[in-house]
């Protein structure tokens, strides 16, 4: 939980709790990285020594198929001469219903991402804003401030923001591990559920993403069910945020919940506590549209969420275009096929890369990145400390920005997110290359014993300055004690910080 | 069901209320000139549609705005990739200027103070969630916009309090009725963190006045308390003075970078002024940067599309466009206003004199039955459904006093304002009888065509089409 921070002044004491506490969470360290990364972000010709961003799960690899389609259809815009007849019906629209169209061409879409195995209903399609909005708007539709949700951990960094901040909604996380490849089972949530209610808990519901993010992992068919069957014994909600369902490029079928709904009998499911969140953000690469859906099969869930979709409604001009695009069915069954593909051999050419390196990740057949295992570089096994100094070494030695599990709430320190489709071809090249060298160079150095380094660490501040100027043939045991002395990167867990 | 939230099972999105019925009568049987002419005609939905051909040529001749291009070169890339909660720069600096613009540049907006929402009413909820906590009220001048039930309270657990303003002296906002509000919600127990007001009023059509912002201003500073400004209706005044926005007052009495200014934020849309609410364009602005930056974390959960900004930004930049645009728009809003008043005029019925707005508040507590609330609605219900006009009746904006409609006149076309001042002259002037004003209304077509097929002979010399609308 964050502490009340007090600002200075007058205008601090009158505003409100939430404005003032740190729940949105940025001040984690999710976010160091990504500040320095935008201080020297890599360019392949104006900056090639710059930091690689492999924080951001984005996906960039099927944008010219967008591009070119929306080229190819200037209908589809109301701004251009071929389009502007529709442009002040549409600039006019604010139905919080949204343009039928676009619920059809969504419910299309999502059907179709799912292979067909099954459909949806339109008239269930409630808009937000991104699937940050949709997971909000959720969570003030099914919980009260106090009340718990159950979510598998390691999860997205952000859930503590969008399902907590504004809501006062508690997370209660289901530890996995790496002993069973972090699969999420029903014994584990069944665990974590009965703890919670002992503590006096009101736990509303379970909350994970599948395909899961940071994993990058589909949870069986088998298993979603009993789940299913879980949470209608209990009668608490399921929400499945299904935001990477078109990333899956290998393996077997992800089976949505949807799917679980369809095959279930109606003793076995109470629909009335299954929701599903989506977004185009992922499948498509179009984070900037914010196209956030909420797909409930509780009437009442519909219908409140759709009145505060208020807050957060896709521009209409948005909606038009992607109602146009998205009922086209040549260009999404290509689009789907062809982004799969090529998630399948950017993921191949990565975890191929990182195998010569002697670096393993989690075995995955989804998502935008890897769950990436570095606990073989810890320099002290099983400690976060040890994860953010490693990371911090990452970012300022190798030069590159991944995620520490950390972050996600991992409870097994040494494992990162790195993502894989936010950058082209030859960037990701100088990634694994940039990956290669710095473990070959440390590959006949084992971890140093901790005494060594403490006597190091005493004379560092003399240091300081050369570290700025190191590069990266530096051995092994200098990077840690230079990477403990740096300014401005202490971890708050190192015992070397002043208070 | 028992395991919905309570916001989920309560009433206070408000939708119940009549101002949304108006609109579920209307959606069942909506006015068309042709299709369906006998149906409900909408006077009840504040949007400005005066203007899209003036947006709709500027389209025409901007095509890289609409092709996501920028200098020749494609960026729809960096437009899909880009959900960075800052906003786009080329958009807050255009808002920025634009919002001067219509200030006549009496002021000037830091766009590095402006917060990007998805429309007012998240700008409205936003500012909520950043500067009460639940239970703590806001004080707003009746009758407000009904809306604000749903956007200022709902999710937020904050409370109104009624700050009760009159047809004794124009509805303005007195320091007796502020410090009766104030102690009234401390009647109750509530925390009062703030004013909000609209200014121009919605659904008064009023601006606010200087001294009424003063008084503001000094209500606020004693009890050190924040103001809000919803300025939504800013461009749509029509007189060549009226608008005084509550950040001119604060310069001219020299208050900038003080506590106070802290304490003042305004809420801007594009919806109202260039009638675009389907586009979801709003703005808070704010000089306390740590409302500015918690707004700014707060507005991940309704940002802007970036397509959207990015042609915004093209077209707010054209100076050529805004300086237009603004002089044009209030020119036929002025047109417009002014028919609809003389037009109720004619029929004995009066507005509250306005200046701005897409709507009159118009007096209609002689066609009550008895000085009640009841009495009111049955009045409404008479003009919805008798009439078939939807308006908006005083009590779902709040005010005190029976007898009050918001009528608006900017989404329609004239014909159809046309059409809404005859069945209202039917109305007042005789029993309503349907067989007569059917009759009325076969007379009105007639005339129609004759005087179409008049013209287009006219025309027919010339050998010109005749145009639309």
């Amino acid at each position: 939980m964050g502490s009340l921070i007090k600002s200075g002044g007058v205008s601090g004491a009158i505003l409100s709790r939430i404005a003032t506490n740190d729940q949105h969470g940025e001040n984690s360290e999710y976010f160091d990285g990504w500040k320095a990364y935008d201080k020297d972000p890599f360019h392949l010709s104006r900056n090639p020594h710059g930091i690689i961003q492999m924080g951001l799960a984005e996906n960039q690899l099927c944008l010219d198929l967008i591009k070119d389609w929306i080229k190819e259809n200037p209908k589809a815009s109301v701004c251009t001469p071929e389009g502007v007849y529709q442009f002040s019906d549409i600039a006019n629209f604010q139905d919080y219903h949204g343009l039928n169209e676009f619920r059809q061409a969504i419910a299309n879409f999502m059907g179709k991402a799912r292979g067909g195995r099954v459909t949806f209903d339109p008239e269930r399609i409630v808009m937000s804003g991104g699937a940050t909005g949709a997971n909000e708007t959720i969570m003030f539709c099914l919980a009260d401030p106090g009340d718990v949700f159950l979510v598998p951990s390691p999860y997205y960094a952000a859930f503590d923001r969008d399902l907590r901040w504004r809501t006062g909604v508690e997370i209660v996380p289901v530890h996995c591990s790496s002993s069973n490849n972090f699969k999420l089972t029903v014994e584990a949530v069944e665990w974590a559920y009965k703890k919670a209610v002992q503590s006096n808990k009101n736990v509303k519901g379970l909350l994970f993403t599948n395909p899961s993010n940071p994993l990058g992992t589909i949870l069986d068919k088998d298993t979603l069910k009993n789940l299913v069957r879980f949470v209608t014994r209990n009668n608490i909600h399921l929400v499945v945020d299904e935001i990477y369902a078109a990333t899956v490029f290998a393996g077997e079928n992800f089976a949505s919940v949807a799917e679980v709904v369809k095959d279930l009998d109606s003793s076995e499911v109470n629909v009335d506590l299954i929701h599903i969140v989506y977004s185009l953000s992922k499948d498509m690469g179009l984070p900037g549209f914010r196209v956030g859906i909420v797909y409930s099969y509780n009437d009442s869930v519909v219908s409140c969420a759709r009145k505060m979709s208020s807050f957060g409604l896709v521009s209409s001009q948005t909606q038009f275009m992607l109602a146009s695009m998205l009922s086209d069915d040549s260009f999404v069954d290509n689009f789907l096929m062809e982004s799969s593909k090529r998630l399948g051999i950017r993921h191949g050419v990565f975890t191929l890369g990182l195998k010569k390196a002697d670096i393993n990740c989690l075995i995955s057949t989804a998502g935008l990145f890897v769950w990436m295992d570095l606990r073989h570089l810890l320099r002290v096994r099983n400690s976060f400390e040890s994860e953010i100094e490693l990371w911090h070494i990452i970012i300022d030695k190798v030069k590159l920005n991944v995620s520490p599990g950390s972050s996600f709430q991992c409870t097994e320190p040494g494992w990162f997110r790195v993502c894989f489709a936010n950058m082209d071809d030859d960037t990701l090249h100088v990634a694994l290359r940039r990956i290669q060298d710095f473990v070959s160079k440390n590959s006949n150095k084992t971890a140093e014993k901790a005494s060594d380094n403490d006597q190091l660490i005493q004379s560092n501040n003399a240091k300081k300055q050369k570290w700025k100027q190191s590069n990266l043939r530096l051995s092994f045991r200098r990077l840690y004690e230079d990477g403990l002395s740096s300014p401005g990167i202490m971890s708050p867990h190192s015992p070397l910080l002043r208070t | 069901m028992g395991i919905l939230s309570r916001k989920a099972t309560c009433n206070t999105h408000g939708q119940d209320s009549s101002y949304f019925l108006g609109w579920e009568e209307y959606e069942k049987n909506p006015y068309d000139e042709v299709k369906n002419p006998d149906g409900i005609i909408q006077m009840g939905l504040a949007e400005n549609q005066l203007s899209f051909d003036l947006i709709e040529s500027w389209l025409a001749k901007n095509p890289e705005a609409a092709n996501f291009e920028r200098e020749g070169q494609s960026i729809f890339r960096e437009l899909a990739l880009f959900q960075d909660y800052h906003g786009l720069p080329s958009f807050k600096n255009a808002m920025a200027d634009f919002m001067s613009e219509n200030r006549g540049n009496r002021v000037s907006f830091d766009p590095k103070k402006l917060v990007l929402t998805a429309g007012a009413t998240s700008a409205n909820e936003t500012l909520m969630f950043c500067l009460a906590d639940p239970g703590d009220a806001f004080l707003l001048p009746t009758p407000y916009y009904p809306g604000f039930d749903r956007d200022l309270k709902w999710r937020t657990g904050v409370e109104i309090v009624p700050i009760q303003c009159t047809s004794a002296n124009g509805f303005r906002i007195t320091k007796s009725a502020l410090e009766e509000a104030y102690k009234q919600a401390q009647k109750l127990n509530l925390k009062v963190k703030g004013v909000l007001i609209t200014n121009p009023s919605n659904p008064l059509g009023t601006t606010t006045t200087r001294t009424e912002l003063n008084r503001l201003l000094d209500f606020v500073s004693r009890k050190n308390i924040h103001l809000i400004s919803d300025e939504i209706y800013s461009g749509t005044v029509f007189t060549s003075t009226g608008f005084i926005s509550v950040l001119e007052v604060l310069k001219e009495k020299k208050l900038e970078n003080t506590d106070v200014s802290k304490r003042v934020h305004i809420v801007y849309s594009l919806s109202k002024d260039l009638g675009l609410p389907g586009f979801r364009v709003g703005v808070i602005y704010s000089n306390d940067d740590i409302v500015v930056a918690a707004a700014t974390k707060m507005s991940s959960f309704g940002l802007i599309s970036s397509q959207t900004q990015y042609l915004l930004s093209a077209l707010l930049s054209d100076k050529n466009f805004t300086k237009n645009y603004l002089k044009e728009n209030q020119i036929r809003l002025k047109n417009r206003h002014d028919k609809l008043v003389s037009g109720l005029e004619a029929v004995g019925i009066e507005c509250l004199k306005s200046n701005a707005g897409l709507f009159c508040w118009v007096d209609m507590r002689h066609l009550l039955r008895s000085n009640t609330f009841e009495a009111e609605i049955e009045l409404w219900k008479k003009i919805v459904y008798e009439v078939k006009l939807n308006i908006s009746p005083g009590s779902s904006c709040h005010c005190n006093e029976p007898g009050w409609f918001r009528v608006c006149f900017a989404n329609m076309s004239e014909e159809t304002l046309k059409v809404a001042l005859i069945r209202l002259k039917m109305f007042v002037d005789g029993p309503s009888s349907t067989t007569r004003s059917q009759s009325e209304h076969q007379r009105l077509k007639t005339l129609t065509k004759m005087k179409v097929s008049n013209w287009v002979l006219r025309l027919s010399f010339q050998d010109r089409e005749p145009e639309e609308r």
